[in-house]
């Protein structure tokens, strides 16, 4: 398996960030097994040590938890977690953005927030 | 925990030319190792003395705690798969393996025998009849199967193709989450083994340059592109480990994480970004212009 990661960052974060994904799109339900370390190492062909790194990550900030001799679970109250944490950074990250390449644009807010209104019709 | 190796002041010269440099590190037990470098860094000269095939002219060093000299209780835990092993002229690929299994405690038959399908070797052939790429496969074979606590790769693929790589790499991680042990991989192609290495120690004209954790190199610099002026007002007080130049563009490595900060100053410039690879960092590093000055630039 061949998956591409961003070299301007730790790959343990990377890790740490898709399984934060799987789990505020559902693909990991609250009390659910996450994949053990060996099996994201062989997936994305990476050191176990750095996968763990990025699931340690997750288990410091209370999104998953360790039981005992079975593996990484999703932790209750994960994903209300990290909507929060997401929709605290969505606009550092990417409202900010669009505004300023809107701006060099010469895009007006009025065009910018049609442009987003008719963006959410399409979905 | 002792340390696979541990290495104090090591220094190996030929006449006046100095092929290891002063150099110390240790390597830990049951990790993943890249020991990278261009042509001539010293990287196989290294690889012979922890394997003691040649003795240091200076400088301590120890594999799992003792000296290696003519001590078994540490050879026997290590294997070392040359770049390019030679074998006798009338061995077939079954003998390499049945003589692999007298000399490592761990050899695992059987791994051995499934690894030689998977690779797609011809058992009963004579190893001087096989291809560059197979005689490869057969080192990694036995590199693999023989378990050795500490096992050294120089260069291991020589020949073989992309879907025979990934095939050890997929072996590499599988067989070491189950059996535990140093792992030392020395290799020109960074970009490939980048991710499954834990700790990367990179040489150059002799000299250890890097000794640091790959995951903490990713992210170590990057360039900047634009109209040269701008570019130069950008990289001022920064450390740049190389430039080079396009018309009136410039385009700058620059040691450094991309932070907010860097961001906001380089769309103020109006500056491309972009991140440079471990493989792009060390030929930065260790290439003609930059190699001294970047030792320095950390």
């Amino acid at each position: 398996m061949d998956s591409s990661f961003d070299d301007s960052r730790p790959i343990f974060v990377q890790i740490a960030e898709r399984i934060e994904d799987d789990i505020l799109q559902g693909h990991l339900p609250e009390e659910s097994q996450v994949p053990s370390t060996n099996q994201f190492a062989s997936f994305y062909q990476i050191n176990p040590a750095t996968a763990a790194k990025g699931v340690n990550m997750l288990v410091d900030q209370g999104i998953l938890y360790k039981k005992r001799g079975i593996g990484m679970f999703v932790a209750k109250g994960a994903r209300e977690k990290l909507l929060e944490k997401r929709k605290a950074q969505f606009y550092t990250q990417h409202v900010a953005a669009i505004v300023r390449e809107a701006r060099k644009l010469g895009i007006t807010a009025r065009q910018l927030a049609e442009m987003i209104l008719k963006g959410e019709d399409s979905q | 925990m002792t340390n696979a190796v541990e290495v104090r002041g090591l220094t190996k010269t030929y006449g006046s030319v100095k092929a290891v440099d002063d150099v110390s590190f240790t390597i830990g037990e049951r990790k993943i190792y890249g020991l990278l470098g261009r042509n001539g860094a010293g990287k196989t000269t290294i690889m012979h003395l922890i394997t003691a095939q040649l003795f240091p002219t200076k400088g301590e060093l120890k594999v799992f705690g003792e000296a290696p000299y003519e001590n078994n209780a540490v050879l026997s835990r290590v294997c070392f798969i040359k770049e390019s092993q030679k074998y006798p002229d009338t061995f077939r690929i079954a003998d390499v393996l049945e003589l692999c299994a007298s000399f490592f405690p761990n050899w695992d038959r059987d791994y051995a025998y499934s690894l030689l399908d998977e690779f797609r070797l011809p058992v009963r052939r004579r190893v001087k009849k096989l291809s560059r790429g197979m005689l490869s496969s057969v080192g990694i074979i036995v590199g693999l199967a023989s378990r050795a606590p500490l096992t050294i790769f120089d260069e291991p693929y020589l020949g073989l193709d992309a879907v025979a790589r990934s095939l050890f790499y997929d072996r590499l991680l599988e067989d070491y989450a189950e059996h535990p042990r140093t792992i030392v991989l020395s290799t020109h192609l960074i970009d490939e083994v980048s991710r499954i290495l834990e700790h990367v120690l990179v040489m150059d004209g002799g000299r250890l340059l890097l000794d640091e954790d790959a995951d903490a190199l990713r992210g170590r610099a990057f360039t900047a592109v634009g109209p040269a002026a701008a570019v130069e007002a950008f990289v001022s007080g920064r450390q740049v480990l190389s430039r080079e130049s396009l018309g009136g563009i410039l385009s700058a490595v620059v040691i450094g994480p991309i932070d907010a900060e860097v961001r906001r100053r380089a769309e103020e410039l109006a500056l491309e970004l972009a991140p440079v690879s471990l493989q792009q960092l060390i030929v930065h590093m260790t290439g003609e212009k930059s190699g001294r000055k970047a030792a320095h630039a950390q």
